[in-house]
């Protein structure tokens, strides 16, 4: 019999080693990740293993069920992103141990603002209400922030006071929308909602004003401003983290939001105007990343148009037949851990190369995969993934994609799918033909810890290989939703 | 245990294997390099038999798991395919010799091998694909593992005949996808079974198969040179001489007709897609393609762009005896395959011998080389007589079979097609033959270097001179069992007497 | 009208108010003002719609508990990173603000 440490254990344990880091000495705070990260993992892993075994169950915290106690949820969807938060969060951990060897000052209060963010991810993933949600919205995002600045130099805090404005409106447009909610209905859970949702004006005005503030925080194109500064000019490892998987914890909140509140309410003209934007974001994110010379704002860029593929989800799956929505379920969730892995391999191996070559300039690139084919590699496979290039986690994503909007006659969709793989496939290839140009003879390039290159290439492996295993996980992922049923 | 798919998996992962230990050699270390390579070549080459042996006694060969639901991964070992793996494999180890001799002294072999044997693996799988979504996997990573090989060199050059490369099959590549997903949804997993999956369903479809038909030949016809997705393959000439060799004889060009061959035969049928009036237009445009490429042959003077453009004029007869309707324009097309293979690459390895030994890139400059180098000049005019027709070669056969598949099919002016072209390889390549060997040498050669024992480097000679006899012998032993023309003849009738 | 309901939309009132001045002002303190303002609004549209009726409903007021703790966490961020901001660049204001 499997026990019921581990739910409570995924956001209790990073809370307190959050703090706990906060009072030991810096020298000793990288060392804690030797203790989070095994029990994480098996606590990840634990949890999956009641899902296959027992199915998704509801736990209430410390045994007080709702409404005044805290009820988690630990489905499919849930488990999933639990279990890439932590192969994701772990790698980035350990990959920021040793590179901040270089910049001490910013490295103390990195860890416990990691430990602090994995707990609000944790706590998002794991929310069976709305408010907790928002809880767990506002640790998240309060923990980025600091991350973000924590490169003291005077873009990095304007990059970072501007995601802060940007997270406040959010946040506050959502908490205004859940009130409303509230109001109409008495309950804050899920299971609640979902139960006594109905199309009246409150729940309409409520959904507009959660869906303006979540678009705000997932940076969907026209409201993506804030992003490519913060992300791009973030240290390494913090970008990787905001990219992979602090931007999908808000889109992760709309989703579960819109599935709750279901078919009745939530219209087919919002779900396509959400298509339309997302398209906008793919063509736009695309081109900017296009014309990027420097390595990570071209990588920054990378995120905003790949956000735009998750919003299809919402089209597909409203006012179409089960079958086309489940396709857009695993398409979109195949797309989500894919772009996660992907990412931050991305970032990571960028970092990498900024590090061989001493510039985050794109020309500066010249030649070097003579010198460091490990970290062009892992590029280059992160790359494949993120182009939708098969073997790849995002090739099933986007064939799903395609499978499903064919099915559900929603041809228009299939341009994106098309543009965006090749606008993707221009700026990545943007980055090779650079690498391979004739360049010096003589190898000038610094050769990045071998820690750093081999968490890179652990990261784009797994984006490939969940593509080519995609089976078993997407079985999982349906459990406890409305298309785990056949 | 299932010893039939693993030995499958094992050709595969000879060269998937071979790619990933290249890779982490070190540049300095290039003798393990070249044993590696060479024992994973002939490594794969024996499985390779041993499954064609195993094929042609009927037993089955098959590596099968699922990605998601309702797509499957397979790979499967059927007698078309086996052809076009055996021809990969065997050219894979003449090339590999020849690659080795060739960048001799050059940087980057890491890089080029290493990405050589991916390249060979995505081929490998190509033809061992036993459904459209394993095919399209493989087919889009032989782009992604030949666009190195393009821009190899780093100059401005490759690196902008590698950006048109990918402009082409990217596209190509996108098109091909949404083809395959659209079969996908209307009838599920697309199998390759003889005859095709798609006579079943509802007529009222047929339209929309007609222009999903139309995307995939597209797709694939970038690949395959069809008139006018061609215009990346000359560009690709400038990359090294064993990548052109490899990319015009074995791997792309070859992908793109084997996936038409695919397309027509296994997956719409060959009777059905006859029914929906396809075959006709695809005739035509293979046509088309052979009368440009040979016309716009005639104008090079580059050694290599003439080739280049020999290659989308030959590949295109591959796709003109697939859209003959009946088993004898089929043979010729299915048999040109192998042919075709087997002496452009002796043509390109000459090609590549020339500019190594005599610094000569140019046919005006090719006076005279008969004398200075004979064994390669014998080459060259087998593979030149072979591509013009001429008997005994294997080219000849090819094309005599064309030329009855054509009356088969009551498509007369397709034997005027076949006719203007011979006349015009025989007007582009003659001049050559007669530069080589019927003109004295008056100046110096641009660059002479002296590479061994012999005319030129071991290394270089080998690989050409033993094509060379491939192709000649594959047209006198021709009757033979296990001749290409026998191979072929097995494939159809298996597709077409069930 | 009920007395609740002029608390809602008193905290309606506000919050567009404080919207209004998130998104004019330049002044990054002023902003800040704006966003506790707006936060303020929706804690007020929650007690008020709280008081429906329904007798005292505790659980509002335990999200406007939350709610306030977490606007002082980020009003205490927003200024730890403003003064940086201000000692680094001199400036009180984003700079090519939208």
């Amino acid at each position: 019999m499997i026990g019921l440490w581990s739910v409570p254990l995924l956001f209790a344990l990073p809370l307190a080693l959050g703090i706990l880091s906060l009072l030991v000495t810096p020298a000793w705070r990288p060392r804690l990740i030797f203790v989070g990260l095994p029990l994480l993992a098996a606590a990840s892993l634990d949890v999956l293993a009641r899902l296959v075994l027992e199915g998704p169950g509801i736990y209430a915290l410390g045994d007080w069920g709702a409404p005044l106690g805290i009820n988690l949820v630990a489905d499919g969807l849930a488990v999933g992103m639990i279990l890439m938060t932590t192969l994701v969060a772990s790698l980035c951990a350990l990959y920021a141990r040793v590179y901040l060897r270089d910049y001490p000052a910013s490295s103390s209060f990195f860890w416990p603002l990691l430990w602090l963010l994995w707990a609000g991810m944790n706590g998002i993933w794991l929310a069976e209400d709305i408010f907790n949600l928002y809880v767990g919205l506002e640790v998240m995002g309060l923990a980025a922030v600091g991350m973000v600045a924590l490169r003291a130099t005077p873009q990095a805090l304007a990059a970072a006071m501007r995601y802060l404005l940007a997270a406040l409106l959010g946040s506050l447009a959502y908490l205004l929308g859940v009130a409303l909610l509230y109001a109409a209905y008495g309950t804050l859970s899920m299971a609640g909602l979902q139960e006594a949702a109905a199309p009246n004006p409150t729940t309409h005005v409520a959904l507009a004003l959660i869906i303006l503030g979540l678009l705000l925080k997932t940076a969907l194109f026209p409201l993506h401003a804030w992003l490519p500064p913060a992300h791009g000019g973030a240290l390494t490892p913090v970008s990787a983290l905001l990219s992979a998987l602090v931007i999908k914890g808000s889109f992760y909140i709309l989703m579960r939001i819109w599935l709750t509140l279901g078919p009745e309410v939530t219209p087919v003209f919002t779900a396509q105007l959400l298509g339309v934007l997302g398209a906008g974001a793919v063509f736009y994110g695309g081109w900017m990343a296009w014309r990027q010379h420097h390595l990570k704002q071209l990588v920054a860029y990378s995120t905003v148009a790949q956000i735009g593929y998750l919003f299809l989800f919402f089209p597909l799956v409203t006012g179409t037949s089960p079958e086309a929505a489940r396709l857009a379920w695993d398409g979109t969730l195949m797309m989500l851990v894919a772009h996660a892995l992907a990412k931050a391999a991305l970032f990571l191996s960028a970092g990498n190369l900024i590090l061989a070559v001493g510039s985050s300039q794109i020309s500066h690139l010249v030649g070097i995969s003579r010198f460091r084919p490990m970290s062009l590699f892992s590029f280059g496979l992160a790359g494949v993934s993120l182009m939708g290039l098969p073997p790849s986690g995002g090739f099933t994503g986007k064939w799903l994609l395609l499978h499903s909007a064919i099915l559900s006659g929603q041809w228009w969709w299939l341009i994106v799918l098309f543009l965006g793989g090749l606008l993707s496939a221009a700026y990545i290839f943007k980055v090779f033909r650079m690498s391979f140009r004739e360049g010096p003879q003589i190898d000038h390039s610094v050769t990045p810890p071998l820690t750093l290159d081999i968490t890179a290439l652990i990261l784009a492996s797994a984006a490939i290989l969940i593509g080519l295993t995609a089976h078993l996980p997407l079985f999982w992922l349906r459990l406890g939703s409305a298309f785990g049923v056949g | 245990m299932d010893w039939n798919a693993l030995i499958l998996f094992g050709v595969l992962a000879t060269s998937l294997v071979a790619s990933a230990v290249i890779f982490l050699l070190a540049e300095s270390r290039h003798t393990t390099r070249s044993v590696f390579n060479l024992t994973a070549a002939v490594l794969k080459m024996l499985l390779v038999g041993w499954i064609i042996w195993g094929v042609y006694r009927n037993i089955d060969y098959e590596l099968r798991f699922t990605i998601i639901e309702g797509v499957d991964f397979i790979l499967r070992a059927d007698a078309l395919g086996m052809m076009f793996v055996g021809l990969s494999s065997l050219l894979w180890l003449f090339t590999t010799i020849y690659a080795i001799g060739y960048l001799e002294k050059a940087p980057n072999r890491s890089r080029f091998f290493g990405f050589f044997s991916l390249c060979v693996a995505s081929t490998v799988g190509i033809a061992l694909a036993g459904n459209l979504f394993t095919f399209l996997l493989f087919y889009e990573l032989l782009t992604l593992s030949t666009y190195p090989l393009v821009v190899h060199r780093g100059t401005r050059e490759s690196l902008r005949a590698g950006q048109i490369y990918l402009y082409y099959t990217l596209g190509g590549g996108a098109l091909l996808l949404f083809g395959v997903v659209a079969l996908h949804v209307l009838v599920g997993d697309t199998e390759f079974v003889p005859g095709g999956v798609l006579s079943g369903l509802d007529p009222a479809l047929h339209p929309l198969l007609i222009g999903i038909f139309l995307m995939m030949v597209i797709g694939l016809g970038v690949k395959a040179a069809l008139f006018p997705l061609h215009a990346w393959l000359p560009m690709a000439m400038v990359a090294p001489a064993p990548v052109s060799a490899l990319l015009h004889a074995v791997a792309v060009v070859k992908a793109g007709a084997f996936g038409i061959a695919r397309l027509v035969y296994d997956v719409y049928g060959i009777e059905f897609a006859f029914s929906l009036g396809l075959l006709g237009p695809l005739a035509v445009a293979a046509s088309i393609t052979i009368i440009y490429g040979s016309l716009r042959a005639l104008a090079q003077d580059d050694l290599k762009k003439r080739l280049a453009f020999s290659t989308v004029s030959q590949v295109s007869y591959i796709i003109l005896g697939i859209s003959l309707f009946g088993p004898v324009g089929t043979l010729g097309g299915l048999v040109h395959l192998l042919h075709q293979g087997l002496m452009k690459i002796t043509l390109f390895f000459c090609a590549g011998n020339y500019a190594e030994t005599l610094g000569v890139h140019k046919i005006s400059e090719l006076d005279g080389a008969g004398q200075r180098m004979p064994a390669t000049s014998v080459a060259f005019t087998l593979g030149a007589f072979g591509m013009i027709g001429i008997p005994p070669m294997a080219g000849f056969i090819s094309k005599w079979y064309l030329g009855i598949g054509a009356l088969e099919a009551e498509m007369h002016w397709v034997l005027g097609v076949l006719i203007l072209s011979s006349l015009l390889n025989a007007a582009y390549f003659l001049p050559i033959l007669y530069r080589i060997w019927f003109r004295r040498r008056e100046r110096v050669w641009c660059e002479e270097k002296v590479l061994g024992r012999f005319e030129t480097s071991g290394w270089l000679l080998v690989p050409t001179l033993a094509t060379a006899a491939f192709a000649l012998t594959a047209g006198v032993l021709a009757g033979m069992p296990f001749s290409p023309l026998y191979w072929a003849d097995l494939i159809v009738s298996r597709e077409y007497l069930p | 009208m009920s007395g609740s309901l002029v608390f809602a939309w008193s905290g309606v009132l506000l919050f567009g108010l404080g919207l209004f001045g998130f998104i004019a002002h330049r002044h990054l303190l002023r902003r800040l003002l704006a966003f506790n303002i707006m936060g303020s609004g929706s804690f007020l549209v929650l007690v008020g719609l709280a008081q429906d009726g329904r007798g005292v409903d505790p659980v509002p007021h335990a999200m406007v508990i939350t709610g306030i703790v977490v606007a002082v966490a980020s009003t205490a961020l927003a200024l730890v990173v403003f003064r940086r901001w201000y000692r680094t660049s001199g400036r009180t204001d984003l700079p090519e603000d939208t």
